[in-house]
């Protein structure tokens, strides 16, 4: 298993070879977005809606003995993409790496630039309900 | 009169630049007009040589501010065939003309059981300010439903129409669909009920010839960002006699007549609905918009709209997964589509991606997205400037969109 800092190395260097033609990068993070595993229909319910996407963006957990699996999906392509990238980061990960984990990633391939402020709002949203879930998995672990 | 699209083009350098590396094709102009060189100079011109306030000055630069100031508003006049110049109101723009209504002259004279008829098609500008009315006045928001190719059903119009009816205000061309409504037949059915009518005038004011004593409507609001001039000016034509009923909007400078603690008097309209210092500049820019429009002709510039248009829903619909929405003979240069299998915020960012700016969503019309049981759609629209090269830009990305899943 790759640490964090290894993946992101990794997809910094694929967006690397999309240079700064914003049409292919586009199309490759929708690309991106198909290969998610598919997400069961019956969670696509508002409970499991990440408040402050523009998109719809449904995430649900589960804990594999001391590991956090993130599932997600999205009504858009593009932003399905985003998370994709976010769940090879943090899925399959212990709470602790989560909470701690800097995702420099997203800023090394000037992510605000590709999908423009709103989305970038929206990229942080995701990111902190992953995070606000290891916590809570966190504490329970604590307890 | 043939339009020569080059010189029309120099006009505009905003157009002259590249997106994300490719030449900006700007599709969005439903949404808001590119401004001409004379607008952009009048507005450094007027802030160089005649800043000042309006009306009240006892100075050179005040009376230059003062007579460009009202000269627009002759202009307006003459733009939309007014009876006087005291009938044109300016305001922030199309959604304040229509709150100044509901909120003057709505709450005097809407009485509860009274009923408000708009249509589905209706942007959120021109639902909500009568909603808030309906719930103030205790009256009755009724909505006349549409076919499915966005016109509006006639005969549920003329069932709604009733003595209690007191106000119609219906889109005179849809901003999502494009549709362009009867606006002449539906006046003259709501007058025979004794209704007022408020046209929403902000998509049709760029395309159509507009002459309100023809129309006979008693009310019009449009903005002046999407007939090519400066953004935060509005337009409220109202007819005299309804104007001089009407309470004041807000209460300040240039409103009043007399202001003592125990009584007020009110300025005579147009001053009485423009309280406060007005957006001088902009509304002095203004008048280079509509001479720009003046110069080229409605008539040329909307022919020139509509090819485009029509070429671009002939070449779209040989697209597999291609699918319009709103598809009435009678439309301004509109074009809503959806593609199958791929939601409206990936097509807009694709194309923005390929240079191609564009509306996507919900184009502040909810209830008519529901109508049609979809979230939004992307929405390209023209104006003169557009050209048979950007429609053709348009055309291949989509091919290559539509591909990716149909």
């Amino acid at each position: 298993m790759q640490e964090i800092n290894q993946v992101q190395e990794e997809i910094i260097s694929e967006f690397e070879i999309l240079g700064d033609d914003k049409e292919s990068t586009i199309y490759y993070i929708m690309e991106l977005g198909d290969q998610l595993p598919p997400f069961p229909e019956e969670e696509k319910k508002d409970d499991n809606i990440i408040k402050g996407c523009q998109s719809k963006v449904w995430l649900v957990t589960k804990m594999e003995e001391d590991r956090i699996q993130f599932l997600a999906d999205s009504n858009t392509e593009i932003t399905k993409g985003l998370i994709s990238l976010l769940i090879r980061v943090l899925s399959d990960r212990k709470a602790q790496e989560i909470i701690d984990a800097d995702l420099y990633f997203i800023e090394k391939i000037g992510m605000g630039n590709i999908i423009g402020s709103q989305r970038s709002n929206g990229l942080a949203a995701m990111i902190k309900q992953m995070k606000l879930y290891a916590l809570a998995y966190q504490s329970r672990i604590d307890v | 009169m043939t339009l020569h699209l080059e010189d029309i083009r120099k006009q505009f350098p905003v157009l002259f630049q590249k997106v994300n590396g490719k030449p900006l094709a700007y599709l969005d102009n439903a949404a808001t007009t590119q401004k001409p060189k004379s607008v952009l100079e009048a507005l450094t011109r007027y802030y160089e040589h005649d800043n000042a306030n309006i009306h009240r000055g006892a100075h050179t630069l005040a009376s230059r501010a003062t007579e460009g100031f009202e000269r627009t508003r002759a202009m307006v006049k003459d733009f939309i065939h007014s009876r006087e110049v005291e009938e044109v109101i300016f305001t922030k723009g199309t959604t304040e003309s229509i709150n100044l209504i509901a909120a003057t002259y709505g709450k005097k004279f809407i009485q509860p059981g009274d009923e408000i008829l708009i249509s589905t098609m209706e942007h959120h500008s021109n639902i909500v300010p009568w909603q808030i009315l309906c719930e103030q006045n205790k009256a009755l928001l009724k909505i006349i439903p549409i076919h499915p190719n966005g016109e509006i059903i006639w005969k549920e119009f003329e069932a709604l129409l009733n003595s209690k009816t007191k106000i119609v205000s219906i889109v005179h061309a849809s901003n999502a669909l494009g549709t362009i409504n009867p606006v002449k037949e539906i006046i003259q059915s709501a007058h025979k009920v004794g209704a007022k009518v408020v046209l929403d005038g902000a998509q049709s004011l760029a395309h159509l010839e507009v002459n309100v004593q023809d129309l006979d409507c008693d009310f019009l609001a449009f903005s002046a960002h999407k007939l090519y001039g400066p953004t935060g000016l509005g337009i409220l034509y109202g007819k005299r006699e309804l104007l001089e009923s009407m309470p004041p909007y807000q209460g300040g400078g240039e409103m009043i007549k007399e202001v003592d603690f125990e009584k007020t008097t009110y300025n005579e309209i147009p001053y009485k609905f423009e309280a406060g210092t007005p957006n001088i500049a902009d509304v002095i820019a203004f008048q280079k918009a509509l001479e720009f429009i003046q110069s080229l002709g409605k008539e040329n510039i909307s022919r020139h709209e509509n090819h485009l248009h029509d070429y671009a829903m002939e070449k779209l619909l040989g697209i597999n997964g291609f699918l319009p929405v709103g598809t009435a003979p009678n439309k301004v240069s509109v074009l809503s589509f959806l593609i199958k299998n791929t939601h409206s915020f990936d097509v807009g960012m694709m194309l923005d991606a390929a240079g191609i700016a564009v509306r996507t969503g919900h184009h502040c019309t909810q209830p008519l997205m529901k109508s049609f049981g979809i979230e939004g759609t992307v929405r390209a629209s023209f104006a003169v400037y557009n050209t048979i090269e950007e429609v053709d830009r348009l055309y291949e990305s989509l091919v290559r969109i539509a591909k990716r899943k149909n």
